[in-house]
């Protein structure tokens, strides 16, 4: 089980890093339409800001900014919203993941497309931010 | 043993200097990569899914399902992991 760092100015410091690794990663996975980036890489800079927490204060002190029980079900969530995405299209007269045919009305296809994307790299964020979590925190526990 | 697992490596490197000859220049705009279906997405990617980022729309939209797949497979590692740690914590 982790516990908190002696050291107050490296609790201080992760405390005032996580928010902005988080910050950044939100615009790596938002901004993944025109510049490298995307669901991968965001999902892996989330997880970086939650150890970090992890790291620094310990698995008790940090889990009201990420509960480990979280984790799992929150990877999971992803790749349901990724298959949800992909579903839907099929019973709206499109192929699967075929964003195209997203129940939106009025948006024009490349529009749809776009925003079928975006959806997609949030679930994909979603699933590696869990799964990184989830691995760390069963790593951390055993090491007893 | 040692020497002929040396010999051996050193026939499987002259398999592949020799297979390497045989493969398209880095970048040559004739090659079949270049050829099927990668001019469809250079010229239709922006109109089609308004994203200018044409490693995004491959990845997302029109190579949607590997990335699914993808997915799929960090989150079944995730899985493992939990059940194989689970398991170990409970032996003890």
């Amino acid at each position: 089980m982790l516990t908190r760092h002696p050291s107050p100015v490296v609790t201080t410091v992760a405390r005032l890093l996580a928010p902005l690794i988080a910050l950044f990663a939100l615009y790596v996975v938002a901004h993944g339409h025109y510049s490298p980036g995307g669901g991968f890489q965001g999902g892996v800079l989330l997880a970086a800001s939650t150890l970090l927490l992890r790291l620094a204060l310990g698995e008790k002190d940090s889990a009201p900014a990420f509960p480990p029980s979280l984790a799992l079900p929150m990877a999971v969530t992803g790749v349901l919203l990724y298959t949800v995405t992909g579903v839907v299209p099929l019973f709206l007269g499109g192929g699967y993941l075929d964003y195209a045919r997203l129940p939106w009305p009025g948006a024009p296809a490349p529009l749809l497309r776009y925003f079928g994307i975006l959806v997609v790299e949030v679930g994909v964020a979603l699933a590696v931010w869990g799964t990184m979590v989830a691995i760390f925190d069963r790593l951390a526990r055993g090491e007893g | 043993m040692r020497g002929l697992t040396l010999v051996l490596l050193g026939l499987f490197l002259a398999l592949l200097l020799y297979a390497e000859g045989d493969l398209p220049g880095r970048g040559d705009p004739a090659a079949p990569a270049s050829t099927h279906v990668s001019p469809y997405y250079i010229q239709h990617s922006l109109a089609e899914t308004k994203t200018p980022n044409l490693v995004t729309s491959v990845l997302a939209d029109y190579r949607g399902y590997d990335t699914l797949g993808e997915t799929v497979v960090i989150v079944t590692a995730a899985l493992a992991a939990a059940l194989v740690l689970l398991g170990e914590r409970r032996a003890d």
